[in-house]
Formats: C-alpha cells, structure tokens, sequence
C-alpha cells in the first residue's frame, strides 16, 4: 500500500514558496521594526525576490513536476518545465524591479503607505504569480489567479486617504471578481463535460465528449478564456486599466503592466495549447480577433493621449500596455493554426520577456521623473535630456525598444519573431493589422522620445537619483543593451522545447 | 586592381559597416585630452569629418583590394550565425552591384561632414548632429553589404530614427510635419516589406540572400513570389519613392537641412532600387514578372508626374521652391531607375544601376549647391529669387552660376555627363524587355519616357534661365562666391560626373557581369 503522505519535490516549489514565505516574514517582523528602521522590510523583500529567482538555476534541466497523481506520474499538478521556468524569470525578475522601484516609492511617500502591509501584499502577489504558470490543473490555475489577484487589489488601493486610489481599486476588484467568476463556470463547464481537472487529460477526455454537451463543453472554453483575457487587458476587458494605472501607486502600475500581463497569457497558453488543442478551431479564430481589437484600440487610445493632461504619461503607458498586449496575443493566436505550437508561444515567451525589461525601464524613468514632477504629464518631460542626459537616453532607448525601431534591436526582433509566427501560421491579415499597429504606435512613441531632447522650457535642475530606482534603471538599461546586442538569448524559446 | 588579402577585405567591410556606428557613439562622448580643439562644438564636427573619412579611404581601399575581373563573385564576406532562432546571420559582403554604391555613400556622408564642419546648419547641437549623421551612414552601408533578409531589414530600419530627427531639429521651416510623415510613410512600407520579407525567409527556409538569389524563386510558389514581391514592392516604392508613393519626399527635402537632402536623394532613395535588384529580380523573377509591367507604368507616370511638376514649379509666379523642384526631379529620375529595373533585362538593369548613382553624384551636387544658394541669398524661392528679370547668377557669382548650370545640364542628360547613359540604357532595355514581357507595352513605356526626357530639359533650362541669367542692377550687392570648402566638398562630384560620363565602361564593367549572374541565377 503506497503511503499516503505525498512526496513533494521541495526543491521544485520552491520559487514561488520562498516568495510567499518572505511575505510572512515581514508581515510578522513589521510588528517587532520600529518606525524608523522599517526600510530594513523593503530590503528583506528585495532579497526574498532575488534568491527566489535564483533558485530557478538548478531547475534549468526543466524536467521536474510534482503532486502527482500516484499511480499516473505523468499527471502532477506542479510542472517546472521550460515554459514554467521562463514565466517565473518573467514574474520574479518583474516582481524584483518592482520591489527596486517600491522601496524608494515608499521613502519618498513617508510613512503614509503601511510598509508591512506593502511589501507582504507584492511578494504574495508575485508568490501567485509565479505559481500560476507551473499549475497543471484548473483548480490551481484559478487558485494561483486569485493569489495573484487578490493582493493586487489592496495595492492598487493602498493609498490610504486618496479617492482615486480607492476608486481604481474599487473598478479593478469588481471588473477582475466578475471576470473570474465567468471563468470558474467556464472551469465547471468543462469540468463537467471531461470529468477531470488536469489540463492533460482535459486535452484527451474532451475529444470524446457526448455530442449533446458539445455545445457546453465550447461554451466552457470561452467562458474559462474570459478570466484570463481580462488579466492581459484583453479589449473589451481592457477599460479598467488607464484608470487603475493612474491610481495606484506607480511601481504597482509597473508591476500590473508586467507580471499581471504575464499571469493572463501564461494562463490563456496552459488554458488553449496545453489543455485544449482539440478546440483550436475555437480559441484560434477568437483569439486572433481579440488579438486584432486589443492592439488596435490598445493604440489608438495611446495615440488619442494629449501630453498636457494630468499623469499622461502613465495613462500613455497604460494604453500602449494594452497594444501590447495584443502583440502578445497573436502567436498565442497562431499556435492554433501552426503544426508547431510551442515555437509559436516561444515566440510569446521572447516578447513578454523583452517587454517586461525595457516597460520596467519606462516605469523607472518615470518614477524617477515623477519625483520632480508629481503629475507626471508627458510634456513634463520635455528637456530631460538637459536635466539628466543618461536617464533622458535610456528612455528614448526604451521607448525605442516598444516601437520595435533601431537603436531598440531587440524590440525589433522581438516583434519580427511575433510577426514571423503569424505569416508562418498564415494569419496574413493580423500581420496586416499588426503592421499598421506599429506605425500608430510609433507615432506616439516617438513623439514622446523627440521631446526629451528639446530644449527645456525652463532652467534645468538638478536631482539626484536614489539608489535603488538608478539600480531598477541600470539593470533595465544593460538588459536591453545586451539583449539588442545578443537577441538569441531570448529569441531561443522560440526553438526549444518547452512543454 | 591591388592584391589584398581576404581577411583584410573582410576587416574593411566590417570596419566600414560598423565604423561609423562606433563613431556615433564616441561622439556622444566628451572629447578626450588632446582632442579638444578650440571649443567642444568644433572637436565634435571634427570627429565627424575623422570618421566618415576613415570610412571613405577604408571603402577606396576595399575599392581598389575588390578583384575587378570578378565583379560578380561575392567578396569580402564574412558569415557569422547571429541570432540561430530566427536563422539570422551577419552575413556581409560586396559585389559589382554594391561595391559603387557603397564609395558613393561613403563619399557623400564624408563630403556632408565637410560641408558640416565649416557650415553647420542652424539647430541644437551639433554634438547630436554628429552622432545622428554616422549612424545614418551605418545604416546606409550595412544596406548595400548585408546579404541577409532580416538584417537587411534592419539596416533599412536604422536610418529611419536619425533622419527624423536631422529633419525634425534642423530643417527648416515645416520641418515637423515633413519628418513625421517621412518616417510613417517609409515605416509603413517597411513593416509592409518585413511581411514580405518574412514569407520568403519561412517558405524557402533560409533568409541568405546568395542562397535565395542561386536558387532563384525555385522554391517558392508563384503566388507566395506574387504576394510577397507585391509586399517587399511596396517597402521599396514607398522609399524609392515610386510614384504615387512619393508624397513624403517633396516635403522632406524642401524641410532637410542641406546636408539632409544631399544625403536623402544621394543615398537613401537608392536603398530602395537597390532592394529591388538585390532582392526581388533574382529572389522572386516570377512574381517581378506579374508586376514588371505595372511597375514600368508606374515609373512612367512618375516621370512624366515629376517633370510637369517641375514645370509648374519652375512657372514665374508660381512661387515654386527650389529644393522642392529639385525633389520632384528626383521623382522623376527615380521613374528611369524603376523602368529599368521593370524590363529585368541586361541592359535596362544595368542602365537603371548607373542611373542610380548618377542620381546620387547630380542631385547631391544641385542639392548642395541650392543649400548655399540659401545660405546666401536667404531663400530657396524662384520667384523671390529671380524678381521680375533673373537671379543674375553669373553676374554676382560667376561659379556658383556655372556649376548651377553644370549640375543642371548634367541632370537633364546631356551626353557626355553621368546623367546620360543611365537613362539611355533604361530606355534601350525597354526596347526589348526579357523575354514573357509584353513589348508593345514596353515600347509604348519607351516613348513616354523618351518624352519625359523632353521636360526635363524644358524645366531645367527654364530653371537656369531664371536663377543664372539675368540682368545685373548696379546697386545690388554682389553675392559671396564659392568659397574653398565648397569647393572642397563639390569638386569630386563634379569630377565624377564627368569622369562617369565619358567613361561609363569604369561603372558598367562592374556592374554588368553581376548583372548578368543574377538574373541568370544568383551571385556567386
């Protein structure tokens, strides 16, 4: 008789737990911290993310699953594969920029946020996070979600005493609740049809299903995409996202504009090419429109952004999250098309990652601008190349890098390889759509990079940028600059085995 | 001419590609001890001048090291796998198509850093007029030297951002509006050209372009090479500029600061027609030979389009601007290159090769000397310009009027001068386009032009006309001549021009045999 008591491969769990364990110790240790040493948490947290991050090194080999079920060890519920791995680089090697980006957001704000609070709310969130893409069951994809969701929500409403802050968190929570309570019924639906939860043998039970729940078990693969789409801003669930960037304290803006982007596709890719491949001719067409409609209308209110307004530019930042978004989105589209799906989302992986260093690297600079000027209008930025070149020109370095144009070469790559897996997939008309996107987007881009380098409108002055946001920016920098140098680091996804 | 070994060729190409972007960069950077000349602004303009010389005496010597009795072998290549995931792969090298478009670029970008260092255009800068300058010229040179779809691509893509910003900072007036829709307009038909290029690359398994050009189009299907020439066709008329593709280079140069224009008609549009050579005729003949045709009504309507614009620019009281009229010409310059590429014959593609770099040595030359034009006068306005008899630019400054109406004639075609052959010989391929080419329809292409050839000397004399005839009063002040550096930086074109136009064999011997190769079926 086998015993009862699984045997858990620790080391395996062992990112996002080390995450979730940090949290609890600086929930706890803001209790005995004093006021005045409370950065002390910030730099725990900075560390837990760091070493949770490294401890994906020894699972390079890619090959490790636990809770399995016993007597099927090809059926677990935990994967590290390639796919889980490189997610959880995204979200943790996000989720530590964001902490970079956190620590000086909170000595700046002086007390005002609960630091403890903070700190064990982020690393929860990214503990989520990073367990969604490792889940290979329903239950646990929507458990992760809500982990993930869950502290997001009372971040993005931490700012005690501010009505926009509530108000962002209040949309966001009920927008995102709905949202998944959709895709817990879709959950069900298909539940009910397959009679399993793992996502493998969803993929078999359900080419057999009974002709008369046919209907339901395409009703339950909709639905179960809603919840997700919805995390990657997806239009038409994209409306809470300018509101909710704009409230939130700005790392958490960085932080859903990464890692929650991250949490949604990975969990649409585990949803359609892992679990149900046999429904290609469902999701395939869907979310090639979703991809189309979110690039398109993700742009265009980018474009539609007027420079003088109040935190423009994180609104631009926002809008232009949800165009890519939809760049995400098309080879997740054409792995239902495509014989090869994994190089396909290979493709996915390689742009999420280029997005997230050089979006983080938008963020920074704009906390670091946010700093002399807390509105943080777009026209705030005019002369920056005066006031600090070296900021002003990993900026327009960033900025570049979104708009896919040299000096950006990664940028660039990144959206060939996007492009490519649409052409190859024979989704023609989105490369179309796609393109178009990218001279819109350029616009903007591009608009905003010419203006660092007016002349300023009056004398520049000087800041002096504090450690932890120039290290989020230095890092950021050297990721680009080394990836436009060396694109095959990332760009090899797209060619190795991933699931 | 001189035995060079490959390896040193190669180092010279790379050096030649990558030069100018390290330069770029060391500009930006404050000049180091010794270095600093009299002010910072100075040392900076100097550094131009530096770098792009040292890239025009390493494309001379890659020049003369190039085995001229082999233009049609690739040499000087170097082929380095760089990104394995997408089958990129830094692959250079030159051949009898390239190698006078590169000395051309190389000559021009140093003869506008010249001109930079003792007239620097109004504007911010010139720390960041340096560094945009080299690396626009990176990118033009990686164009003619890579032999790779994607980094091709890139290349493409590099000079996009600089010239933005050349334009946008120190144009003149408009020059907003002008740069943005130069760089939507071409960025729309590269992102169209990148589709195209794409499919090619996926559907023949490689992006090489020595591979594709040797197995040409054997491996793609005819409606693959049809939607993808009409793709990368596209990409290339919207930067050639085809008409009617061509709205964005009126306003671009009548915006661009002197050295922006030289370099936009100099090199910049041939990076289009050269895409054309390089990649559609021997990559996808059976998809260029579906469009051949409309491609050839095309440049034809271009060149007649450009000309009558001309004319009515060119009109008294049409207060037609000079570097505008210039850019119509180019339109319809462009037109002959096109046409000669359409007929995907010997002749017309070698007529259309040499049309391309006299283009470039005459507009440059009509480019600066309107630039100084400006500089003196304050104006780019025919009318202002001429008032009611002439401009009168013999009488107040006999060279400048004589190299005027030099460039001028030379642009019209004269025989003798560079501009002639190219457009003859276009014309002549289009009397007998390759074969599965409808000729009658040719021959009518033929007459339109040899038409337009008819307006362009119309306009052009009426332009020197009015600017270099005239009565001079006695009371206005006569104009400063042409100064040392502006000799300095005309006379080699002026010397080319005619050294390209009485010996044309020099060009043509290059080109021909690889001419020759790749519409048989691939460099080698």
């Amino acid at each position: 008789m086998s015993s009862l008591v699984q045997s858990v491969d620790w080391l395996a769990i062992a990112p996002p737990t080390l995450a979730a364990v940090v949290g609890l110790v600086v929930l706890v240790a803001d209790l005995f911290i004093g006021d005045t040493r409370k950065a002390v948490l910030g730099w725990t947290s900075v560390a837990g993310l760091a070493a949770s991050a490294l401890l994906l090194l020894p699972l390079r080999g890619g090959d490790r699953a636990t809770f399995c079920l016993t007597g099927a060890t090809d059926t677990c519920s935990y994967v590290a594969d390639g796919f889980t791995l490189v997610v959880q680089l995204l979200v943790l090697g996000g989720a530590l920029l964001v902490a970079l980006l956190s620590v000086t957001a909170l000595k700046d704000a002086d007390r005002e946020l609960p630091e403890g609070e903070y700190w064990f709310l982020l690393l929860s969130s990214a503990a989520g996070a990073a367990l969604l893409p490792a889940s290979r069951d329903l239950a646990t994809l929507i458990v992760a979600l809500e982990v993930a969701s869950l502290p997001a929500f009372a971040l993005v409403g931490i700012k005690r005493g501010d009505k926009k802050s509530s108000e962002a968190a209040l949309k966001f929570f009920l927008s995102s609740v709905t949202a998944t309570a959709v895709s817990l019924m879709g959950v069900s639906f298909v539940y009910a049809t397959t009679g399993t939860l793992y996502l493998t043998r969803i993929a078999d039970g359900i080419q057999h299903v009974d002709g008369q729940f046919h209907t339901l078990a395409q009703t339950g693969v909709v639905l179960t995409l809603v919840g997700f789409a919805f995390k990657t801003a997806a239009v038409p669930f994209h409306f809470w996202v300018p509101d909710t960037y704009v409230g939130a304290p700005l790392p958490i803006a960085a932080y859903l504009s990464v890692v929650g982007k991250a949490v949604g596709f990975s969990g649409l890719v585990l949803v359609t090419v892992v679990a149900l491949p046999s429904y290609a001719d469902v999701w395939g067409p869907a979310l090639a429109a979703l991809a189309a409609l979110t690039m398109t209308i993700g742009n265009v209110g980018a474009l539609r952004q007027r420079s003088t307004r109040a935190y423009s530019a994180v609104r631009l930042l926002a809008w232009s999250s949800v165009g890519q978004a939809g760049y995400l989105l098309v080879p997740i589209a054409a792995a239902a098309y495509s014989d090869d799906a994994q190089q396909a989302i290979g493709s996915t992986l390689a742009y999420a990652l280029m997005y997230a260093a050089v979006n983080l690297g938008a963020f920074a600079v704009a906390a670091l601008v946010a700093r002399r000027s807390p509105l943080n209008r777009i026209s705030d930025y005019r002369g920056l190349y005066a006031e600090s070149p070296l900021s002003a020109l990993v900026l327009g370095f960033f900025l570049l890098c979104l708009a896919g144009l040299p000096p950006g070469v990664i940028g660039l790559f990144a959206k060939v390889t996007v492009f490519s897996a649409a052409v190859d997939a024979g989704l023609g008309w989105l490369a179309v759509v796609m393109a178009v996107n990218v001279v819109i987007a350029l616009f903007y881009y591009l608009q905003w990079t010419a203006l660092l380098f007016r002349a300023p409108e009056g004398e520049p002055g000087t800041h002096r940028a504090p450690a932890p946001l120039t290290a989020a920016i230095v890092l950021t920098a050297a990721l680009g600059v080394v990836l436009s140098g060396a694109p095959q680091l990332i760009l090899r996804f797209s060619e190795t085995v991933l699931f | 001419m001189i035995d060079i070994s490959e390896s040193v060729m190669q180092i010279l190409l790379a050096l030649i590609v990558v030069g100018p972007l390290i330069g770029a960069a060391a500009a930006l950077l404050p000049a180091p001890p010794g270095l600093k000349g009299k002010s910072p602004e100075q040392a900076v303009l100097r550094h131009g001048v530096t770098v792009t010389g040292v890239v025009l005496i390493a494309a001379i010597v890659l020049a003369l090291g190039f085995d001229h009795d082999h233009p049609s072998k690739m040499q000087a290549t170097t082929d380095i796998s760089w990104i394995p995931a997408l089958d990129v792969r830094i692959h250079l090298g030159v051949d009898g198509i390239s190698l006078p478009l590169l000395v051309l670029t190389a000559l021009l970008t140093f003869l506008c850093a010249l001109y930079s260092y003792f007239k620097m255009p109004a504007g911010p800068t010139p720390k960041a007029f340096v560094a945009l300058l080299l690396v626009l010229e990176s990118g033009t040179l990686a164009t003619f030297a890579v032999l790779d779809l994607l980094l091709f691509f890139l290349a493409f893509e590099t000079v996009l951002v600089p010239m933005y910003f050349l334009i946008a900072r120190w144009g003149g007036a408009q020059r907003q509006a002008a740069a943005w829709k130069f760089i939507l307009f071409t960025l729309l038909g590269s992102v169209v050209m990148l589709l195209g290029l794409l499919l090619i690359g996926i559907k023949a398994g490689t992006f090489d372009m020595v591979a594709l050009a040797t197995d040409n189009g054997r491996s793609l299907s005819t409606s693959v090479q049809v939607t993808a020439v009409l793709a990368i066709g596209i990409g290339l008329a919207v930067k050639t500029p085809m008409w009617p593709l061509h709205s964005w280079l009126p306003d671009a140069h009548t915006a661009a600061p002197t050295v922006g224009s030289v370099l936009l008609a100099g090199v910049m549009l041939k990076m289009g027609t050269y895409g054309f050579v390089r990649i559609l005729l021997p990559v996808t003949p059976d998809g260029f030979r579906t469009f051949a045709p409309y491609l050839a009504a095309f440049a034809v309507v271009g060149i007649i389009y450009g000309s009558l614009a001309c004319l009515a620019l060119a009109k008294r009281g049409a207060k037609g601007d000079l570097k505008r009229l210039i850019a119509y010409s180019s339109v319809g310059h462009m037109g002959f290159v096109l046409l000669g590429i359409s007929t995907m014959d010997a002749t017309g593609v070698n007529g259309a090769l040499f049309a391309n770099i006299a283009h470039g040595l005459i507009t440059g030359l009509l480019f600066f000397l309107v630039g100084a034009l400006k500089d003196r006068t304050g104006t780019t306005d025919l009318d202002t310009l001429a008032e009611e008899s002439g401009a009168a630019l013999y009488g107040k400054a006999p060279r400048l009027g004589g190299l005027l109406a030099f460039a001028a004639v030379a642009s019209l075609g004269l025989p003798g001068l560079a501009g002639f052959w190219g457009e003859m010989l276009a014309m002549f391929g289009a009397f007998e386009p390759a074969a599965g080419l409808n000729r009658s329809a040719y021959l009518t292409f033929m007459t339109i032009a040899a038409f337009g050839t008819l307006l362009t000397a119309a306009y052009m004399l009426i332009v020197v006309r009015r600017v270099c005839m005239g009565a001079t009063p006695r009371e206005t002040p006569e104009l400063l001549d042409v100064q040392t550096y502006e000799f300095a930086a005309w006379t080699p074109l002026v010397a080319l021009t005619v050294v390209a136009g009485l010996w044309p064999r020099a060009l043509l011997g290059l080109t021909d045999p690889a001419v020759q190769q790749l519409l048989a079926g691939g460099t080698r």
